[in-house]
This record gives structure tokens, C-alpha cells and sequence, in this order.
């Protein structure tokens, strides 16, 4: 910095760094073989173990960009540019295949593409259907050609969504708060709780947990749970409207955190809610019961879908991420957390025979069962809620989805909000 | 001529910020206007133009006997508006008074103005959420209001209500109302009070016939800022009205989140036309323009 004019100093400077710049990074860009997967999809999904151990195997890093459920619809509605991987709810797909924005995945390049559970390529456990109202998954699970915007009825060699994870969700209790039995879904209206129940406020999702305890309170029978009709819609608002004017809601919930926060407090003592977020409250040492309910379960499941922005070795990499999750180490880690993966043999292979028995075959704990993080979840001789895969998934009554009358569904939930 | 220069000059200077201005407020403006009229399907976007969604916001509006979702929705939200506004306007007046007239050295003034900035070195979303294991059913206030045995079952109002709204917004956003209103204040030319004191005037006197008109400026821009967030706000109101308090903000929301951009822009447009109504009654009571 010896330079007798200041001026040039800064400017040389500049030039020098900018050529250093050029000189070096624009070799270095071309050298690099590092791919990072901008991996699009709700919080909920996105373990860092996951991306941790995906890239300890292959060298590719996933980049996780959280948003909600209906934000990740969203984006791959409107801005099909910014990830390279979906992770979405099957039901999304009824907007997100008309818009053109995703490649149908071509299942001869997925190895396990085969032993993907018939649950989602027939509707079936073990050769039983199982229930199919509202968008099931083999309702949108394959189409004719990769680039189709419609749906094929029959089984085709591309799948729109790759399975990852699948569930049967019920309402959340507290039974130590509660203290006696709940069986059906009419008790979450059932004014003994007032002021100590919750709904989701997601309305696509709010509005089938509505029609389950429409339906057990006798007061309508819905042909189909998950496309209403508009008098449907306005019945299963209108019960909502007045549970909500007589106090029986403490609050809503849109956040999965919400919900755990609601639930652990003891703000709310009976609501909707997902499976981890039961886990969630269980590790902070507070009872908390899933509750089976004997008109059965709202079901959902979630899928890895490719948009068709992604070319060469970043496709390879997508793929190479899809077949590595169906192999094993991930379906374990999800079975673990009480949600099931897509491919049950190469998970079977990863988990302990112990571990399996509690998590698959409602059989009680041999020993204490951990969560993945190491927390313990359920003490030795405890049964699963809800008993075992079959039982479970077995009884499901409905499935998230998107109904024909969505607009009018999202402005009477609107309504119900103000009231 | 050297007038006509100086014209062009001065347009020449207004240029960087009037373009930045027109391409990131009234391009993205039009848009939403001309949005507001065109149909959406669940994944497209169709170019119309059809009022359809202003009628569908107004839907059941005709009927006498029950307020419409948008007129319940509107009010609920100004009454929001007036009550945070009365009750930063009060408490922001009384800081700012404190501070430019009670607090005499510089240093001890910039110390106590920090003092007021400092819930502000926290996140929004964090100082609201911070309330919930305060105000909750088994939070800080029901248990020591039960410990000491002045109540026996827990106050349910504390949280998830009109009440809790209304703190989280006063807690927010009084420091709005203190900045303004207190650089208003330090520009009254201390001679007036003198004089005032000397004519015989009481404190409140005081501070209601010359502190006060001379502040208006300051309490007018206050008065903007606190209204137009409250009347845009949705995140505050989701937050400690526990989702089951409506608010504008919240519609419009949904109603993105659902891919419903044209009703969304109708709401949108709606909702600008009122706040934009509620600042030009706001600056009919004082020249901003000769006042700064």
C-alpha cells in the first residue's frame, strides 16, 4: 500500500481481484463435481441424519428448503425453476400435474420401483382394499407418458410421485387429563371438552378431521368424504361454526409446532394430530395417546416427484437420491419415528427384530424403543397405538385431498375462521 | 432558463429513487389490480375481466339479519385498529412527554431511548411467541395468581383472545408511536412552555393547549405506521388469537396459499383502498408536507 496516488491503489486493486476472480473460479466451477439437490418440501420430512448420511454415501448434499404444506404446492405451481426434488403430498398432485411442471419418474431406472407396497399401486394390504375416499394414491400414481398432464387409470411405467412416507392420522389425546376412554371422532365436538379442543386450520385437511366427526355424530353420510358437494360443505362448516360460537375450540392450529406446543401445555386436551408430533409431546414426558377411533383414519402420504427443469447429472443425482432412500437406512429411520416408508423389505433389513415386532406387528416392546435421536419413546412391554401395520393402515376410512369445489370450500373455511 | 436547468436537474435527481419506486411499488401494484379481475383455475391463471371475485368477497353481504364474512372480517380488524391505536397513542404520548421534557441531560435521554428499542433486539414472531408460557391457562400469571389464592380455576382470556391481540400489537409496536411523537416534541421551542407557565397555566394546561397541538405532526405519523400494520397484519393475530380470530391479512393468505391469486388480489385492493381512505382522513388534519 506504498502507492503514491490513493486512487489508483483502489482501482488496481479492483482490477487485480477481479481478475484473480475470473482466473480462478471459473475453472474452479468447471472441475467441481459437487451437485447439491435443492430438496423442496415440509419441515416435517427433512431430517438432517438424512441429508448427513446421504452425503457420508454418495458425496451429493441435499440442501433442505422448508416450507408448509401448501407452499410447497405452490412453488411447484409458480416457480418450478427453484428445486431440483419435490417431496409433496399425493393429494397436491390433482394442481400440480395439470400445470405441466413435473416429469412422470421412470420406474425402470428405480430399483425397488417393484416392492413399492401395493397400498400405493393397487389400494391394498395384503390383498384387502382398503378405504379409498378422497384422493388415494393410486388415483393419481401413474401416468401415460412422462410429459402427460392427465392421470392414468392403469398401472404404466412412470410414476408421477415416488412414495417416501405414509401414515394414518387420528386425533391426539391426553389421557392423564381425560381419564376414560375415546373412540370416536364425535368426542373432539363433544362439549364436555369445551374450550380444551382443537382443529388444523389447513383447510383441505381441517375440513376432512370436520366430516369424520360429522359423520360419527350421525348427522350426514358422505358418499365421498374428499369431494363434497357444496350443501355437504356448508353442513360440515355450519357444525364447526357453532361447536366454534359455543367456545369448543382453545385455539387452531396450522403448525406442526403448534400443535405439539397446544397438546404440551395442556391448553388443549383432544385435537387433530400428526404422528410426530405425538412423539414430539411424549419425549418431553407427558402421556399422550394417538388415539384409534373406530370409524377409522384420515390418511395421508407423500411422494418424491422430479420437475422437468432438471437435466444431466442433476437428474442422475435425483434418482441416485430415490433409489438410495427406498434402499433401507431412510425407511428404517421413518419407521422409527412411527410413520411407514414405501419399500417394508429393505427396511426390515435395517431395523432390529425388536424394533420391527413393536413398529410393524403391534407386537409389545421387548425392550425399551428409542426415537432415532436416541429419546426414549416407549418403555418395555408397551403396544404401539393402534396395533400393528395392517391393523393400522388396514382401517383407513378417507385420504387427504383436493376437492372439485376447493375454492368454495376455502371461502366457507374462511367463514368459519371470522364466526 | 437557468430555472428550466435547475428543473431538469432536480428531475435528474429524482430519477434513481422514482424508478426504483415505479418498478417495485407501482408495476407490482398494477399487477395486483389487473389479478384482481381475471379467473384462476387450482394451477392456472386466466386472463378476464370479470368482477366475479369482488362479488364473491361481498357474497351474502345483501342479507340484513347476519354481517357477511368480509364486513365482520373488516370490522373485527378496525376495532383492532382503533383500540391498538388509543392505546399506543396514550402510552407513546406519555413516554415521549417524559422523555423530552422530564429527562433533562442528553445522555441520560439517548440511554432511555435505547432502553425502549430494546424489545425490538428480538424477533417479532419470537416476542409474541414469548407471551404464550406467560398468559397460558397453566402459564406464569394463572399460577401465581392461584398460588397466592386469589382465583381457584385458570383465566381463560389471558390467551388466545381479543385481549391477547390487542397486548401483543401494544407491545409491538408503541415504539412507532414513541419516535415520532418524542422528535416532534424536542423541536417545541421551550420559550412557549415558559410562557405558558408564566400566563398561569397548569401542567396538564400545559400539555393539553400548547405540548399537544404542537405534536400533531409526530402523532399523526405515528398514527400511520401503527395503522397501516395493524390493518395488514395477520401474523400477530394468528399467532395470539390462537387461528381463531379473523383478520384481512389472514384471508388474503389463505386464499394464496391456495392458488386463488386473483380473489387474493381482489381482497388486496380492497384492503389498500381502505387503509389508503383511513391515512388521507389522517393527513386532512395536519399539512405533513408544511409541517416537516
Amino acid at each position: 500500500m506504498s502507492d503514491p496516488k490513493p486512487n489508483a491503489t483502489r482501482r488496481t486493486l479492483l482490477k487485480g481481484a477481479a481478475a484473480a476472480g475470473g482466473a480462478l473460479g471459473f475453472p474452479f466451477v468447471q472441475a467441481q463435481e459437487k451437485i447439491t439437490l435443492r430438496y423442496l418440501g415440509t419441515a416435517v420430512n427433512q431430517d438432517k441424519e438424512i441429508a448427513d448420511k446421504f452425503k457420508a454415501d454418495t458425496g451429493i448434499t441435499i440442501d433442505y428448503i422448508p416450507v408448509t404444506t401448501d407452499d410447497v404446492t405452490k412453488r411447484a405451481v409458480t416457480a418450478p425453476n427453484s428445486f431440483d426434488l419435490i417431496d409433496t403430498e399425493f393429494f397436491s398432485l390433482k394442481k400440480i400435474i395439470p400445470s405441466g411442471n413435473l416429469l412422470g419418474i421412470d420406474t425402470t431406472r428405480i430399483k425397488n420401483a417393484s416392492k413399492i407396497t401395493t397400498l400405493f399401486t393397487k389400494g391394498e394390504i395384503n390383498g384387502k382394499k382398503v378405504g379409498d375416499q378422497g384422493t388415494a394414491p393410486k388415483k393419481v400414481m401413474y401416468l401415460e407418458a412422462p410429459t402427460s398432464k392427465v392421470f392414468a387409470k392403469e398401472p404404466t411405467r412412470y410414476m408421477t410421485l415416488i412414495p417416501t412416507v405414509y401414515n394414518a392420522d387420528t386425533l391426539g389425546i391426553r389421557p392423564d387429563l381425560i381419564k376414560r376412554p375415546i373412540e370416536s371422532w364425535k368426542e373432539l365436538l363433544n362439549p364436555e371438552f369445551k374450550g380444551r379442543a382443537s382443529i388444523l386450520n389447513i383447510p383441505s385437511i381441517g375440513i376432512m378431521d370436520a366430516a369424520m366427526v360429522v359423520e360419527a355424530l350421525g348427522l350426514h353420510k358422505y358418499p365421498d368424504k374428499g369431494n363434497m358437494t357444496r350443501p355437504e360443505i356448508d353442513l360440515t362448516i355450519k357444525t364447526l361454526i357453532e361447536a366454534k360460537k359455543a367456545g369448543q375450540f382453545r385455539a387452531l392450529w396450522k403448525d406442526f409446532n403448534e400443535s405439539v406446543n397446544l397438546m404440551a401445555s395442556g391448553e388443549v386436551v383432544i385435537q387433530s394430530m400428526w404422528s410426530p408430533a405425538v412423539t414430539a409431546v411424549r419425549t418431553k414426558g407427558i402421556a399422550c395417546t394417538f388415539q384409534p377411533l373406530k370409524e377409522g383414519y384420515r390418511a395421508w402420504a407423500s411422494g418424491f416427484g422430479v420437475p422437468k427443469t432438471v437435466h444431466g447429472k442433476k437428474a442422475d443425482a435425483v434418482y441416485e437420491f430415490i433409489n438410495w432412500f427406498l434402499d433401507g437406512w431412510a425407511g428404517a429411520y421413518l419407521n422409527r419415528q412411527g410413520y411407514y416408508s414405501a419399500v417394508l423389505e429393505t427396511a426390515k433389513a435395517k431395523m432390529a427384530p425388536y424394533e420391527w415386532a413393536y413398529w410393524m406387528e403391534g407386537k409389545p416392546a421387548a425392550q425399551d424403543i428409542k426415537s432415532p435421536h436416541g429419546d426414549l419413546l416407549a418403555k418395555a412391554g408397551s403396544v404401539r397405538d393402534g396395533g400393528s401395520y395392517e391393523t393400522r393402515m388396514g382401517a383407513i376410512a378417507c385420504w387427504n385431498a383436493v376437492m372439485d369445489e376447493n375454492a368454495y370450500m376455502v371461502q366457507k373455511w374462511n367463514e368459519f375462521v371470522a364466526a | 432558463m437557468t430555472r428550466e436547468r435547475g428543473g431538469i436537474a432536480a428531475w435528474l435527481q429524482a430519477a434513481p429513487y422514482a424508478l426504483v419506486l415505479v418498478m417495485f411499488l407501482v408495476v407490482p401494484l398494477v399487477l395486483v389490480v389487473v389479478v384482481s379481475f381475471w379467473h384462476a383455475t387450482d394451477y392456472d391463471l386466466i386472463p378476464a375481466f370479470s368482477v366475479q371475485n369482488y362479488l364473491d368477497a361481498f357474497s351474502g353481504c345483501a342479507s340484513t339479519t347476519e354481517l357477511c364474512v368480509t364486513f365482520k372480517t373488516y370490522l373485527s380488524t378496525l376495532q383492532f385498529c382503533l383500540l391498538v391505536w388509543a392505546i399506543t397513542l396514550a402510552i407513546g404520548f406519555a413516554v415521549a412527554y417524559f422523555l423530552a421534557f422530564h429527562v433533562r441531560s442528553v445522555g441520560t435521554q439517548t440511554l432511555l431511548f435505547i432502553v425502549c428499542t430494546v424489545p425490538f433486539w428480538t424477533s417479532n414472531v419470537i416476542r409474541m411467541i414469548s407471551w404464550i408460557p406467560l398468559l397460558g391457562r397453566n402459564g406464569l400469571i394463572n399460577e401465581a395468581l392461584r398460588g397466592i389464592g386469589l382465583i381457584h380455576a385458570p383465566i381463560e382470556w389471558l390467551l388466545f383472545s381479543d385481549f391477547s391481540v390487542v397486548l401483543a400489537f401494544v407491545h409491538l409496536y408503541t415504539m412507532f408511536m414513541i419516535v415520532p411523537i418524542f422528535n416532534s416534541m424536542m423541536r417545541i421551542d421551550r420559550a412557549l412552555i415558559e410562557a405558558a407557565r408564566d400566563a398561569g397555566a397548569s401542567g396538564w394546561q400545559t400539555v393539553w393547549n400548547v405540548v399537544l397541538p404542537l405534536s400533531r405532526t409526530g402523532i399523526v405519523i405515528g398514527s400511520i405506521f401503527v395503522v397501516t400494520i395493524v390493518m395488514g397484519d395477520f401474523v400477530t393475530i394468528g399467532v395470539m388469537g390462537g387461528q381463531q380470530i379473523a383478520s384481512v391479512g389472514k384471508i388474503i393468505q389463505v386464499q394464496t396459499s391456495y392458488l386463488q391469486f386473483p380473489a387474493a388480489a381482489a381482497n388486496a385492493v380492497m384492503l389498500l383502498i381502505v387503509t389508503l381512505l383511513m391515512i388521507f382522513g389522517l393527513t386532512r388534519l395536519v399539512d405533513l408536507r408544511k409541517e416537516l
